[in-house]
């Protein structure tokens, strides 16, 4: 008897890696149905590429250090991502969103300034940003805005000249603060923000009022909340007004680059067909003598199984609720009760030093060469099942500058893998 | 302790556990339909989570709750599990107990009774409610906006026609029909084609004697009586329920209702309303599950049409995706332009409101510069009042998706 299917591929999850591996399989011309709890963590990204940044000393070139990592760690999701796959999935993403260009490759990283003026590893990035790579400047302004409540140049700049210098580069920063029009409003947050920037009176206002400001900088900084959608033209707009190059510098949430990057990925998933059911928790797989048939997901008032041919899990690690640790220490996949790769009953997860490298920190799923969850016997759980993201463990994002990397390539390898055995 | 107060207690202790669950990423501001349009609304996890821990027995200073339209985008896109839509909606509730239900929301909240009084005198009704003047006095008087968008009496009920109407055709597949006020007494036409859909395809429908669900008094703040009117809709349906039999609703706010919203934010803990409320559907997610097991028929003709699709903020709230469009996918000649947006502002009676208004509208028009963008010659809505609003916000007739299976079936 063959069963009707409500789709090919169930996709849950809709961060970064969820929504590379649905839009891939949707425009392959597979049907799609992505199940998710709630907007993926991408809005709150910066939406740069963060590839290899620490290694653990700073990485120049993540392609370059890509061989040594692996063989350092070989439980790393990276062991399973070859230098063609993560290239093939950076210029997959540069050509889905050009309505955001993005620039850079795997092999150089640029430095860039956070909100807080630490110049960050990066490889790939949008173009509104890379002018902050301080590799290339010697004197900068940081421009913050009096309303915006999260962003102190002052702080910025003077950590950036600093770490600049430990880094053997001569860099000047100089931080100035601006009064923007927004009508008697005193806490004005990034979101808002952009919203204002889409006027063209605002940006015009606030453009002339920096240029007025700036002396013989090179370049100026500014909070990335330079537009949403229109970020292309608010930001080449702004740039003429100030007269010198502009560079966006991203925020703490709500992250309006991140919120740029997911809503392009989400309209090319839609464009090609895919399906988005949201608020929607999957509880656990739906199974036909042992195989894997579908994920049951609970819904208003009830939970019904989705069927499909192939299930990618993009659900994140602990930070996101993919994997959940109880207070006994107990270790649980949440959404297909997946063995978890964890410290173990005997061990400790987490060691005295608050910035040692925890034991819970790589805590994830283990997988085969094409991303299959796998048990402890190395072998897969469910044959057409991949695991995609933040879920697979061994990795330390947040140290390594990783995470984005990661993502994106085994999103892209996940939807390679399915899309060999559709053909 | 009364059986009230154990009610609206467990109610709020259900979800307001989950703002614990806040790590005050703002994905929910991000997404707020309201907050994006007007500075009287700071947004849901400062309304929500946030001023939550502050709220006590006490009376709030903090208005801004008000702002909230209550079109559940917030708890939709939360990726934490936080409930912010239904603390919030309890939070307003128990501050217009303190200070008092205005008159206007009182008769607003009463669509069933609207429904009753109109339909009689269905002519006079829709003259005298279409007149300006009227219109300006009622705005003065009590508030509800001159220009909002109000529904026509239809002067027929749909109640009426299916008692008249001789009995389905014995089949062995019986569904019980859910109507809702608005299908009763302004658009009983699209209870007949439900109905039709519904037989086409081998169904003998029911449709039982009901009433309000209780859900406009629910999102005015008015839980008491909002309980009363949602278990005498239970009473009606939960017969059927027992004997296994799905209930199909169009009216895709009033069936969340019963399925979540009557549980969640009235707080109404209730062995009957529980058992309706796993056997409800929306008639999209009914059909379009028909559909994947191959059992709707698909019979369809051509409809050679350009039509868009707005899924409502309630409809999203059944976390289905949006099957509509997948029953789109079977009919042959049907264009389909899917609008990405979350609300067109109305959110039940948020809109009708003197002071919400002009929020509502700013709220609606992106969906209506899409819908005039794309021109289409029906604009599909699953919701009652927003169809109302779009019509209102864009000049163009807006229709539910049972409407295009109907005409492709040539029923």
């Amino acid at each position: 008897m063959t069963e009707t299917r409500h789709a090919d591929v169930v996709v849950l999850g809709a961060g970064l890696a969820g929504l590379t591996a649905a839009v891939r399989l949707a425009e392959a011309g597979l049907k799609v149905v992505t199940v998710a709890k709630g907007l993926g963590s991408l809005r709150l990204a910066p939406a740069t590429i963060d590839i290899l940044g620490y290694a653990p000393q700073r990485v120049d070139s993540p392609t370059a250090s890509l061989p040594g990592f692996v063989a350092a760690h070989p439980q790393h999701p990276y062991s399973l991502v070859s230098a063609q796959v993560l290239a093939a999935s950076v210029s997959w993403l540069k050509d889905h969103v050009d309505g955001y260009s993005y620039v850079g490759e795997p092999s150089t990283n640029m430095l860039l300034p956070t909100a807080i003026g630490v110049p960050r590893p990066s490889a790939v990035v949008p173009k509104t940003m890379v002018g902050g790579d301080i590799r290339d400047l010697s004197t900068v302004a940081v421009a913050g805005l009096r309303v915006l409540k999260d962003f102190h140049p002052a702080l910025a700049a003077e950590n950036l000249q600093a770490a600049a210098a430990a880094a053997g580069l001569s860099l000047q920063v100089r931080p100035v603060m601006l009064d923007v029009p927004v009508d008697g409003e005193v806490d004005v947050g990034t979101l808002a923000l952009a919203r204002h920037f889409s006027d063209k009176k605002f940006r015009t206002a606030v453009g002339a009022e920096l240029r007025r400001a700036l002396s013989d900088e090179q370049a100026v900084g500014v909070p990335a909340v330079l537009g949403l959608d229109d970020v292309q033209e608010v930001w080449s707009q702004f740039t003429e007004e100030v007269g010198k190059p502009v560079f966006e510098i991203p925020t703490i949430p709500p992250s309006v680059p991140g919120m740029r990057l997911a809503a392009l990925l989400q309209a090319r998933f839609r464009a090609a067909g895919g399906r988005l059911v949201l608020g929607a928790q999957a509880t656990g797989p739906e199974l036909r003598d042992g195989k894997l048939v579908g994920v049951r997901v609970a819904a208003a008032a009830r939970e019904t199984p989705r069927l499909c041919r192939w299930v990618v899990l993009a659900t994140g690690g602990l930070a996101s609720g993919g994997i959940d640790v109880d207070l006994a220490g107990h270790a649980a996949e949440t959404a297909l009760g997946l063995p978890v790769r964890g410290p173990g009953a005997d061990q400790a997860a987490f060691l005295p030093s608050y910035l040692a490298d925890h034991p819970i920190d790589t805590i994830g799923l283990t997988v085969d060469a094409n991303l299959r969850p796998a048990g402890p016997d190395g072998e897969p759980v469910y044959q057409n099942l991949r695991a995609a993201g933040a879920i697979i463990g061994g990795a330390r994002p947040w140290r390594e500058k990783s995470g984005d990397g990661i993502s994106l390539s085994t999103g892209y390898l996940a939807a390679e893998s399915i899309l060999q055995e559709a053909r | 302790m009364t059986a009230e107060h154990t009610e609206g207690w467990q109610g709020l202790e259900l979800m307001r556990g989950s703002l614990d669950h806040c790590v005050k990423c703002t994905i929910c501001e991000t997404a707020c339909p309201v907050a994006a349009v007007t500075p009287l609304f700071p947004g849901p996890k400062y309304v929500g989570p946030q001023a939550e821990r502050f709220r006590t027995h006490e009376p709030s200073v903090d208005s801004s709750l008000d702002y909230c339209s209550s079109c559940g985008i917030c708890t939709l896109s939360c990726p934490q599990g936080v409930h912010v839509a239904e603390i919030n909606s309890q939070a307003r509730a128990a501050m217009k107990k303190q200070r008092g239900i205005p008159l206007r929301d009182q008769l607003i909240a009463r669509s069933g009774l609207e429904g009753k009084l109109g339909t009689p005198v269905a002519p006079l009704a829709n003259l005298v409610l279409g007149n300006s003047l009227v219109r300006a006095l009622t705005e003065r008087t009590i508030g509800i906006h001159r220009d909002a968008p109000l529904p026509k009496f239809a002067g027929r009920t749909f109640q009426g026609w299916a008692r008249r109407r001789p009995p389905s055709e014995t089949t062995t597949d019986k569904v019980v029909y859910f109507h809702g006020c608005s299908t009763n007494y302004f658009e009983p036409g699209l209870g007949r084609m439900t109905v039709a859909v519904l037989e086409h395809n081998g169904f003998s429908v029911v449709v039982p004697p009901q009433d309000c669900c209780g859900l406009p008094l629910q999102s005015n703040g008015i839980f008491d009586t909002a309980r009363s009117y949602v278990r005498r809709l239970v009473a009606h349906l939960v017969p059927y329920a027992r004997q296994g039999y799905k209930i199909v609703a169009t009216s895709t706010s009033c069936g969340l209702m019963l399925k979540r919203e009557a549980i969640e934010i009235l707080g109404v803990a209730d062995d009957d309303l529980r058992l309706v409320s796993e056997h409800t559907y929306d008639i999209c997610e009914f059909l379009a599950d028909l559909a994947a097991d191959g059992r709707l028929r698909t019979d369809f003709r051509p409809v050679p049409l350009k039509i868009t699709y707005h899924a409502p903020c309630q409809q999203q709230g059944h976390n289905i995706g949006k099957p509509a469009l997948d029953l789109f996918d079977l009919v042959p000649g049907l264009t389909v332009v899917e609008l990405d947006r979350a609300c067109c502002g109305i959110a039940g009676t948020y809109g009708l409101k003197r002071e919400k208004y002009d929020i509502a509208m700013q709220v609606g028009s992106g969906l209506f510069a899409d819908i005039v963008g794309a021109n289409p010659d029906l604009s599909i809505c699953d919701s009652e009042t927003c169809r109302w609003q779009i019509t209102h916000g864009t000049g163009k007739t807006s229709a539910h998706p049972v409407e295009i299976l109907h005409r492709a079936y040539g029923l």
